[in-house]
């Protein structure tokens, strides 16, 4: 009777996912993370061909509390949830935001970043005029979200704006402002800086810390951050790393990991570091 | 493992690119014909002002990737927007759409000139050296004897270009342009699911090449019905 009592706790417990997993997997001595190598300052490839900016520190950071080895590399940033599935690479760490539809196929730690994202447009536009606004509106909360936006739809009228494809940047611009500014794809955000630089677009929408690095460029010293930021929504949950589902014992590790960096503020100094803002996620 | 249902409804979706697919491949292997031509008739004299910076200028688009005169064209002029406004040009080179067809006319035109070339060399020298004696021009005897027999030879050898154009158009995507490719990448990111979604945009460029190596065959056929293919 005791045995089936034990059995019957055991299971109840498994059930509510104190135990994670029936069959424990061994940690991993050595990972291998994949980043783009094009998104400054998050993560970018140096002028002598290293990987480097926040997500390449905090990836190594988080490997030495780990205490495991990993290699980084740089994929084509539409080809790294194929990659990862098939298991090319085992984690994802390339600003890549928690969203319900990439959780159908990967699975995401928590979030170890939370990065709004806005609009950046010539500083003699009305927009621009504006300047940057100091207001994130939660796109869950739909009122002030949709007051916000259309708010700015009078003026972004008829602009070209350029996004990167493949990203929640373009479903949000696609859904909000579809019909109020002409979208032009781009595969990286190095490409659409040069198309705003040439003047064949009028803004960009990304993060907004991508595009304060960006805008230090002096060929880009016309433009501004303009408006207010947006997250939630279809941002989903913040910037997490991708892992494959079945990856539990390294999810756990990684969540640990990313505890220890929030707590003892690691996440706050390579933050301030690389973007100037303190993007660590408020638990 | 494909899921056919998705497959279907996949389709219409990058259908809504093939116009623009089509506009690009339409013209740019017209304007790159008309060039080709004209590069072609100019290699057949000796006039070596006429014929180097041709040749050189073949040798450069066929020997490098048109991914990368497409990028060049694009992002490499793009630099150069004062200069270009200067020259009254960054009209063309500010529309990912006429920096698109310019790369893609470029490029085929320097492929179609060698064809070209050596179809018009292949006409026997016999039939050039009779219509002369029949007294008739040298431009006469271009359109009349010339040109009709060396655009037969070509055929063959043009096909492959022209389906290679319409198979070229798929890079446009990396200048903003969404064509069947660019959305069909579109779609990737969106789905998760590269196997459908790339084995659709196959088929619409499968059919489409099928298409039109059909007519040229029925051209061809018509043109040489001697050596008709069994």
């Amino acid at each position: 009777m005791k045995r089936y009592l034990l059995a019957a706790l055991a299971s109840a417990v498994s059930m509510f996912g104190i135990v994670q997993t029936t069959v424990a997997q061994d940690a991993p001595k050595s990972i291998t993370i994949a980043t783009e190598g094009a998104y400054a300052p998050w993560n970018f490839t140096t002028a002598d061909g290293k990987l480097d900016g926040l997500e390449i520190e905090l990836a190594n950071d988080l490997c030495a509390r780990m205490k495991i080895e990993c290699t980084i590399i740089a994929q084509d940033w539409d080809g790294l949830i194929p990659s990862l599935t098939v298991g090319k690479f085992d984690v994802i760490m390339a600003s890549m935001f928690i969203t319900t539809k990439r959780l159908e196929t990967i699975d995401f730690t928590q979030p170890y970043a939370v990065d709004p994202s806005g609009f950046a447009v010539a500083k003699d536009s009305e927009l621009g005029k504006m300047g940057i606004s100091a207001e994130k509106f939660k796109l869950d909360d739909e009122a002030a979200s949709a007051a916000a936006i259309e708010k700015l739809k009078p003026l972004l009228k008829g602009m070209v704006i350029g996004v990167q494809a493949a990203t929640t940047n373009l479903d949000f611009v696609k859904k909000y402002f579809g019909d109020t500014v002409e979208i032009r794809e781009y595969k990286t955000t190095e490409q659409h800086d040069l198309d705003l630089a040439a003047g064949r677009i009028d803004g960009l929408f990304a993060q907004q810390t991508a595009l304060a690095a960006t805008l230090a460029s002096p060929d880009l010293s016309n433009f501004t951050i303009a408006g207010p930021g947006f997250v939630g929504g279809v941002f989903g949950f913040g910037t997490g790393a991708g892992l494959r589902k079945e990856d539990t014992k390294l999810k756990e590790m990684l969540n640990a990991a990313i505890d220890g960096a929030i707590a003892d503020g690691t996440i706050k100094r390579i933050s301030e570091k690389w973007v100037k803002t303190d993007v660590t996620p408020v638990k | 493992m494909i899921d056919i249902a998705f497959f279907f409804e996949i389709i219409p979706a990058l259908l809504a690119g093939l116009p623009l697919t089509l506009q690009l491949a339409g013209s740019s292997i017209v304007i790159g014909f008309v060039l080709a031509l004209m590069l072609a008739l100019a290699q057949q004299g000796n006039h070596r002002i006429l014929v180097w910076p041709i040749r050189t200028f073949v040798a450069v688009f066929r020997g490098t990737p048109l991914l990368v005169q497409m990028f060049l064209i694009y992002y490499g002029l793009g630099q150069f927007r004062p200069s270009l406004q200067a020259m009254g040009l960054w009209w063309l080179f500010r529309e990912p759409y006429w920096c698109a067809i310019f790369a893609l006319s470029l490029n085929t035109a320097a492929y179609g000139s060698e064809i070209l070339r050596g179809a018009i060399q292949g006409v026997p020298r016999g039939l050039v050296e009779t219509a002369t004696a029949f007294g008739m021009s040298r431009l006469l005897t271009l359109r009349l004897v010339v040109l009709p027999l060396a655009f037969r030879q070509a055929i063959p050898g043009y096909s492959n270009e022209i389906i290679l154009m319409v198979k070229g158009t798929s890079l446009a995507s990396i200048i903003t342009l969404m064509e069947v490719t660019g959305i069909a990448q579109g779609l990737i990111s969106q789905t998760y699911r590269a196997v459908e979604v790339f084995v659709a945009a196959g088929a619409i460029y499968l059919t489409l090449n099928f298409t039109m190596i059909s007519a040229l065959n029925a051209l061809e056929a018509w043109l040489t019905p001697y050596r008709v293919r069994a």
